[in-house]
């Protein structure tokens, strides 16, 4: 794989898709109010139902408040780059247009995966941010380097994980053709990873964590920030995500074989 | 020797339809227990294409025309049989190959709606990995031959059809590709779009010596660009060769309009032997076969005082719609 050619044309992804949104300049204060309102709506949802006893699972409103972090920057990811692009797949496919792409002698996954973002959703990322650094804070952890790797470590597995169900999903189109609802239902299992994974019933936890892994999501790199998270944890995140990775290229590679394209 | 660019043996291809009886039970019916069955939509075809050929597919709609050209460009896989297109198996899609060739869909787009086609060019040539210099030359010649220029710096949505086909079209050939699949490009476009249109692909097809591979419902397209047609019919060759031989084994004769200077010239005219196919005063329309055309009227020019003579050739459509619908012509 070229690196500087994949660089270059991911310059150009970004170039486009800013000035493509630009054209709409309403719609983007819109989304940038919307993610503003959420995060508020969302931390107000979280203190009320700790307002009783002040524990929920074992976890601490403060300690709550860095899963909510993560959720942010999570959803701000799924908001730049996975809606725009990974729901399109479904568009390509029912149109047709995924020819074009197919044709073009660069990684299709790479392009349809990355071609678009949506530059609100970056308000969203820097609002998770400030939000865990006021929660580093609060909860008084102390930054090492080793402690920032094992985040960033499983920030980005939870991003792979993500990323991989969504795209698994999506992929699915070219023999079910609709599957909107199916994304809908990802989307909705991602807002239960607001909630510390404690917090739910045994058996809705061994299906968040096997099924759907949600659990990975949020829950891990959270119990990272607060030094709770054994190593087996960490290890199986990686290995989850790892998994998750190659089987949704794989299935990708595998699906196209399949793709009748659209009649014209 | 010109080598062949396209080499297609024993192919066949089938999809899986879901068929549904109507109303709402057979709905239900459908949701619950799809029934689906094998749908072969191109049989058994077989066809070399050679370099700098313009070839076109004529058909019926749902003939295969499109399914045969997305396999030739990699984005179908065969069910059955062989493809080689310039020494690639096509649904490799090999990067070399790729690069090779290009797909133009009349009714489909590739640029970027909201943003004028100018930055879908620097998009396209970064993937094909041009630098700026590079493809801002090409974008150039290209915006040359196909007369475009201001258009270019303007937004997509806000350009008409004929500005946007032309876009497309420099935005699929940036990469100068040796091959050209396109399918239905005139689609919707007006008379001098679709004339410019035409006059382009020839200019490409004579300075690049690059090979075309046409379908289009409008048969001025087929008879301007294409000395070969491939006509298929329910997923087979009903004919494979040079379309004017063609449209003379399908129209062997001509009618001929002659009016004559007296009527009784055309009662003379009438009765020399001629297939007459109706006589009005001093107008007289014959049918003579295309290969005794000369003669014919050498003779009639000879023997009568002629005032005017009209040939009239049978309507192209008419014609080549007789290929769409019959299996088989021995030709």
């Amino acid at each position: 794989m070229n690196l500087r050619k994949y660089l270059k044309v991911y310059k150009k992804f970004l170039h486009t898709s800013l000035a493509s949104e630009l054209e709409y300049k309403t719609n983007i204060l819109v989304d940038l109010i919307t993610a503003i309102l959420s995060l508020i709506g969302s931390i107000f949802l979280l203190s009320i139902f700790f307002q009783n006893n002040g524990y929920i699972g074992g976890w601490k409103f403060e300690q709550a408040l860095i899963i909510q972090g993560i959720y942010t920057i999570l959803n701000g990811i799924t908001n730049t780059w996975f809606n725009p692009n990974l729901t399109e797949i479904v568009k390509h496919i029912r149109e047709g247009t995924l020819d074009f792409i197919l044709l073009k002698p660069i990684d299709s996954q790479f392009f349809i995966s990355l071609k678009k973002i949506n530059p609100s959703g970056f308000l969203e990322i820097l609002l998770g941010f400030f939000l865990l650094l006021f929660c580093i804070r609060i909860n008084q952890i102390s930054l090492s380097l080793s402690f920032l790797t094992l985040c960033l470590i499983t920030i980005s597995c939870s991003i792979f994980i993500l990323y991989s169900l969504w795209f698994f999903i999506s992929t699915t189109t070219i023999w079910f053709v609709k599957t909107w609802n199916a994304i809908e239902v990802l989307r909705s299992f991602l807002y239960i990873g607001r909630f510390p994974l404690n917090s739910f019933s045994f058996s809705l936890r061994v299906f968040f964590s096997i099924f759907i892994p949600i659990a990975f999501i949020t829950t891990i790199p959270s119990e990272v920030f607060l030094g709770l998270s054994q190593s087996w944890k960490i290890l199986l995140e990686i290995i989850v995500a790892s998994v998750f990775l190659i089987t949704s290229r794989k299935f990708w590679f595998f699906a196209l074989k399949f793709y009748s394209s659209a009649s014209s | 020797m010109v080598q062949n660019i396209i080499e297609v043996r024993n192919l066949s291809k089938s999809f899986d339809i879901s068929t549904k009886e109507p109303g709402l039970k057979g709905t239900i019916k459908h949701f619950f227990r799809r029934e689906t069955k094998s749908l072969k939509v191109i049989k058994d075809i077989s066809f070399e294409i050679k370099e700098g050929e313009i070839v076109g597919f004529l058909g019926a709609n749902g003939a295969g025309k499109t399914t045969i050209l997305k396999m030739l460009c990699g984005l179908i896989y065969p069910s059955e049989g062989s493809i080689l297109v310039s020494g690639y198996l096509p649904f490799r899609r090999k990067e070399n190959f790729l690069k090779n060739i290009t797909l133009i869909m009349g009714q489909k787009q590739q640029l970027i709606w909201d943003l004028p086609p100018i930055e879908s060019f620097y998009l396209n040539a970064s993937i094909y990995d041009l630098d700026k210099f590079e493809a801002n030359k090409r974008i150039k010649k290209l915006s040359e031959m196909l007369e475009v220029d201001e258009e270019l710096y303007i937004p997509v949505r806000k350009l008409s059809l004929g500005q946007r086909m032309k876009s497309e079209l420099l935005a699929a050939l940036i990469h100068e590709p040796n091959i050209l699949f396109l399918d239905e490009p005139t689609l919707g476009l007006d008379i001098n779009a679709q004339r410019n249109l035409r006059k382009f692909l020839q200019k490409y097809n004579k300075e690049t010596n690059a090979t075309i591979c046409l379908t289009s419902h409008y048969m001025k397209d087929i008879t301007s660009l294409c000395k070969r047609v491939i006509c298929v019919h329910e997923g087979e060759i009903s004919y494979d060769g040079k379309l004017d031989l063609l449209l003379k084994k399908l129209s062997p004769v001509k009618e001929i309009l002659i009016v004559c200077r007296s009527e009784e010239d055309a009662v003379k005219l009438q009765n020399f032997g001629f297939t007459v196919k109706n006589k009005i005063k001093n107008e007289i329309t014959i049918k003579i076969e295309n290969n005794s055309i000369t003669s014919s009227l050498k003779t009639i020019l000879n023997n009568f005082d002629i005032e005017d003579l009209l040939i009239n050739e049978p309507p192209i459509d008419e014609v080549i719609g007789k290929v769409l619908i019959k299996k088989d012509y021995d030709i």
